[in-house]
């Protein structure tokens, strides 16, 4: 099996569904002649051509607005936003129409297009360049959310939210394109979307995350390991749907569980999947549900000792997995 | 001021209360023993940590109570702040956590059962944070688990912070228990099922009990295997007459047969070490040292004094170190160390007349040994027969740990060692 980056794997998945479906076609700002900001579409308009490849103006309100009306009329838009920062421009587009449609029309029309983002920090980018956005979309019923951490799944999720006949936010972590790298099968394959994935198994406690954080909860994991704590860690790959029967299985197992998200904390995706927890599983806590999400500040700050404080990083998951244990 | 039951030795979990030596509204002084406390390593006098009046007996005689479980009230007057709130809850801890911190640090020896034992020093110190937080609250899963098991919260030891019961804490409990739990059942449904005329129940002692428990122990959890072997003591048996009056007059004891097998018994161990171990599904754990505990029966029950390092004795320094545990076990005045960190456990039931018998191995070890009576026997020796003192071994064994090969092998080798004593065999 080949060991690809998180990059080449979203690549992939885009070609080979341009390939084998007429309908699915590319668009966004400078990802035509120049292959998209991160290389993610380098090729594509040799091989696939200007009608399916299309270089946009940087106006986020039209690409939305543009993919929701060719998918409303039959196409298979994937959008790219440069940099999940600009996405606010199609907020009217995507939560105040895509995720209406379907429900509007009562299931005459759909709207089958995914919104591809880069998100997150990490990565020096300060304030316009290290946003995650994926609970504002992830609170609006009629739109999905997806947040893929490795190569296997970013491949396999986004043919799946190609396929899928609703407006999908497909949200890549920046700091994972490059630096994750993870066997890919060659053969055809998909993920179901709203199917989250036991990255580790374990019986101390459970950890659940998504993206990025998924890589360091592993490495305090290992951490953990060593001090005799063992550690589950329930990846949820799609932040809406929520498998909620997957997180009630890990909450059932371990009866302790630490909610692990780069996004700021409050009102975020672990606050509801905290308060699943809370409704579907009290009676095997153990202990109580720990967020460790981002602080109360509004952006990700220039400074990097500042950068450092913001971000979720192994140590401060280590600590809260170690104070947790010992609860 | 609530009394605890302190943390007697590092592997004990819990005690059974015994007789209670003061009645409730007894004058108590600092250090006059309160009450019996018995646990699988050994019986023990609880001295009170105070002088004062005893106000209130907790746990009764048979309870049986985690350690740092209250077991009674004293109304003192060395604590300065002891409200008496008669409307709390006897559950909430006192708020001077730590008394028996006092109560064995400087305690001495007192009673005829021995001291109180060495208190663990890592004792958790309570978080001021919660120091208002009842005992009893615990976490839904560890109240559903209970439930659903039927297990007594008071009796689960918590390993969580401060002292608090983890779900982890009762899923271990639940799994320690469900081997004596059937079997206990079963007693208790016959027992209350059937209150006849022409049957007597005697009620069960706290060391009854607990030697039960044991028992049970043993048989669920370790698959034992068995066998036999006779050997020709002849020589020992002459050797032994031809010391004996000398020996009783130089050292003002008796000397039995009982220090030579040891002798021979700690050889062969070092020689075997599969048989002084322990099992545990991490893997089987050699023990260093060689302990080796002898059975004896006392007036209250089965006790198993330890000689400690037995292999570092001469046969006459074993029988000095035999006779004042065997003593002290038949007066119930055997030490905490006295009886523990045995490694192999050697039982005379011989001594009963036995000539064949099939022991329980003592949990945790990995074998016991007996040694049955001494018997004149015509045996066929050089194509002739003689009549031979004979002597039947006996040894039980967990087969997980070792096969009939290693077990064999140590069986021949205390086989041939005894076989081998004669008119020249040293004594010191």
């Amino acid at each position: 099996m080949p060991v690809i980056t998180v990059l080449e794997a979203i690549r992939d998945a885009m070609r080979e569904e341009m390939r084998k479906d007429e309908r699915v076609f590319v668009m966004g700002e400078d990802i035509g002649a120049r292959g998209g900001v991160f290389l993610a579409t380098d090729g594509f308009l040799s091989e696939f051509g200007e009608e399916r490849v299309i270089d946009t103006p940087l106006a986020e309100s039209s690409i939305a607005g543009i993919a929701l009306g060719s998918a409303m009329s039959g196409l298979r838009p994937i959008a790219e936003i440069e940099f999940a920062d600009f996405i606010w421009p199609t907020i009217n587009q995507i939560v105040g129409e895509a995720s209406k449609v379907r429900y509007g029309t009562e299931g005459k029309l759909q709207a089958p297009m995914v919104l591809r983002a880069p998100q997150g920090g990490g990565v020096r980018g300060a304030l316009y360049h290290s946003q995650s956005v994926e609970a504002l979309f992830a609170h609006t019923p009629g739109l999905k959310v997806v947040t893929p951490s490795t190569p296997y799944d970013a491949k396999g999720l986004l043919k799946a939210s190609i396929r899928d006949d609703d407006p999908v936010i497909f949200l890549e972590h920046k700091r994972t394109y490059r630096l994750v790298k993870g066997m890919v099968p060659e053969e055809e394959y998909t993920i179901p979307i709203g199917k989250a994935d036991i990255k580790q198994s374990g019986d101390d406690l459970s950890i659940i995350t998504y993206g990025l954080m998924v890589h360091h909860c592993l490495e305090a994991a290992q951490l953990a390991a060593s001090k005799n704590i063992s550690v589950e860690i329930l990846d949820l790959r799609t932040v809406r749907p929520l498998d909620v029967e997957s997180i009630i299985g890990t909450v059932e197992k371990t009866g302790k569980v630490l909610i692990v998200y780069e996004d700021n904390q409050a009102l975020g995706i672990g606050s509801e999947v905290s308060a699943l927890i809370s409704e579907h599983a009290f009676e095997y806590l153990d202990a109580p549900v720990v967020r460790l999400g981002g602080p109360e500040v509004p952006a990700m700050p220039f400074s990097p000792p500042l950068e450092n404080m913001f971000m979720i990083d192994t140590e401060k998951i280590s600590t809260a997995i170690n104070k947790l244990a010992e609860y | 001021m609530k009394i605890e039951l302190p943390q007697v030795g590092e592997s004990v979990t819990e005690g059974v209360i015994g007789r209670w030596l003061k009645n409730v509204g007894d004058k108590v002084e600092k250090y006059d023993p309160l009450v019996e406390v018995i646990t699988d390593k050994v019986n023990m006098e609880l001295p009170s940590p105070v002088e004062g009046v005893l106000k209130e007996i907790i746990a009764n005689e048979g309870d049986t109570v985690p350690m740092g479980g209250l077991i009674a009230d004293i109304e003192t007057t060395e604590s300065e702040n002891s409200p008496i709130n008669s409307d709390t809850d006897s559950n909430l801890p006192d708020e001077n956590i730590g008394t028996t911190g006092v109560l064995i640090k400087d305690a001495a020896p007192v009673g005829p059962t021995g001291s109180g034992g060495p208190i663990s020093q890592d004792k958790p110190q309570p978080d001021p944070s919660i120091k208002d937080r009842p005992k009893s609250r615990y976490s839904p899963a560890v109240l559903r688990l209970a439930e659903e098991n039927n297990v007594d919260l008071e009796q689960v030891v918590g390993t969580g912070i401060n002292g608090r019961i983890t779900r982890k804490d009762v899923t271990a409990f639940i799994q320690s228990k469900s081997n004596t739990l059937e079997s206990q059942t079963i007693v208790k449904e016959i027992a209350a099922s059937t209150p006849r005329q022409d049957q007597e129940k005697i009620t069960l002692s706290p060391v009854r009990r607990m030697i039960a428990a044991n028992m049970v122990k043993s048989a669920t959890l370790i698959p034992q295997a068995w066998s036999e072997v006779a050997v020709d003591v002849t020589g020992m048996v002459l050797r032994r007459e031809s010391i004996k009056e000398s020996f009783m007059a130089k050292e003002g004891i008796n000397i039995t047969y009982l220090p030579f097998v040891v002798k021979a018994v700690a050889e062969s161990l070092k020689k075997n070490p599969l048989l002084n171990s322990s099992w545990s599904e991490e893997g089987i754990i050699l023990k260093k040292n060689i302990n080796i505990g002898i059975a004896v029966a006392a007036p209250d029950g089965l006790m198993v004094p330890v000689i400690h390092n037995a292999d570092l004795f001469s046969v006459s320094g074993l029988a000095g170190v035999m006779e004042n545990l065997i003593t002290k076990a038949k007066n119930g005045k055997l030490d905490l160390s006295e009886v523990q960190n045995g490694t192999f456990t050697l039982n005379n039931t011989g001594a009963l007349g036995s000539v064949s018998s099939r022991p329980l191995v003592n949990h945790p070890q990995s074998a016991i040994m007996t040694t049955e009576a001494i018997v004149k026997r015509p045996i066929i020796a050089a194509d002739a027969i003689a009549i031979r003192s004979m002597m039947n071994i006996c040894l039980s064994f967990d087969h997980r740990v070792m096969d009939g090969a290693e077990a064999s092998a140590f069986s021949m080798s205390v086989k041939n060692l005894l076989e081998n004593i004669d008119s020249e065999t040293r004594i010191y």
